[in-house]
């Protein structure tokens, strides 16, 4: 778009203002870790947004919207990972994201459901 | 952690016969009690065991791969193994692909460390499109075996 190509020439080398990128820490609470069932509920509510959304963690990143990415940070309970979220709806999709967190991905911190 | 950690060989199966959830499962932990891994005595429970796991939701992790899994009491370390689907079976997976990859895994009640670690070890794996297509194709349990070992020692490239 004339616009967005406009704005880019004084901005070249960073993303536009809609593709600002928003980030949170999240820790991984419950106690069987990131495992599948999470892993499947981070992912499809990442795919809910047009925003790209990875997972860092301190050697790797993970495309949120892949739940074989997620899987492969094999990220245990207490694991601190950083949410990054670009896009036009990076900051609502920053708090979707951050509220499974949040919720434990409605497991009970001690479930024996893996 | 690296498949030789975790995959019974002598409980691969090039071709399961089952053509639903259920039977796949059951034909996969049959090959675990044949192979030594899980007793005869356990194997009913691990299979309802795992079935209620799927109930939560599907394993089938797209890409044509499923994940089927529980935690047991019955085992003491991690025990898994792996099978092909010819004609792929319903999982009702994520992307609503039929199946026709899976590792079945069975872990002691303690360890979801291990068991993150061998999921961690499949999905990375996996993220490899020749990998998966090489395994689909494998003809008999030493090929998916030899796949396996490839994987442990050099790593697929993706």
């Amino acid at each position: 778009m004339a616009a967005n190509s406009r704005e880019s020439l004084h901005d070249a080398a960073s993303a536009t203002p809609r593709e600002k990128t928003f980030s949170r820490e999240v820790v991984v609470a419950n106690s069987q870790g990131l495992h599948a069932r999470p892993a499947d509920l981070l992912a499809r509510e990442a795919r809910r947004w047009q925003s790209r959304i990875e997972l860092v963690a301190e050697s790797q990143r993970a495309d949120g919207k892949s739940i074989l990415e997620v899987l492969t940070l094999a990220a245990e309970s207490g694991t601190r990972l950083v949410v990054e979220a670009t896009g036009p709806d990076a900051r609502e999709a920053l708090e979707a994201i951050g509220s499974l967190f949040d919720r434990n991905f409605n497991e009970h911190a001690g479930s024996q459901n893996t | 952690m690296k498949f030789s950690d975790f995959v019974a060989t002598t409980a691969i199966r090039s071709h399961v016969d089952a053509d639903t959830k259920e039977g796949v499962i059951r034909e996969m932990a049959r090959a675990l009690v044949d192979a030594g891994k899980i007793l005869a005595a356990d194997e009913e429970s691990i299979i309802k065991a795992i079935l209620k796991r799927e109930d939560l939701g599907s394993t089938g992790i797209g890409r044509g791969v499923a994940v089927p899994h529980t935690k047991h009491p019955g085992v003491t370390r991690l025990v898994g193994t792996v099978a092909v689907s010819r004609g792929g079976v319903d999982f009702e997976s994520l992307d609503g692909d039929p199946v026709q990859l899976f590792f079945l895994l069975v872990s002691p009640p303690d360890r979801p460390g291990d068991h993150l670690r061998a999921l961690e070890s499949i999905s990375r794996q996996l993220r490899d499109d020749a990998f998966c297509k090489l395994l689909k194709a494998a003809k008999e349990p030493l090929d998916i075996q030899h796949l396996l070992e490839e994987a442990d020692s050099h790593g697929v490239v993706s």
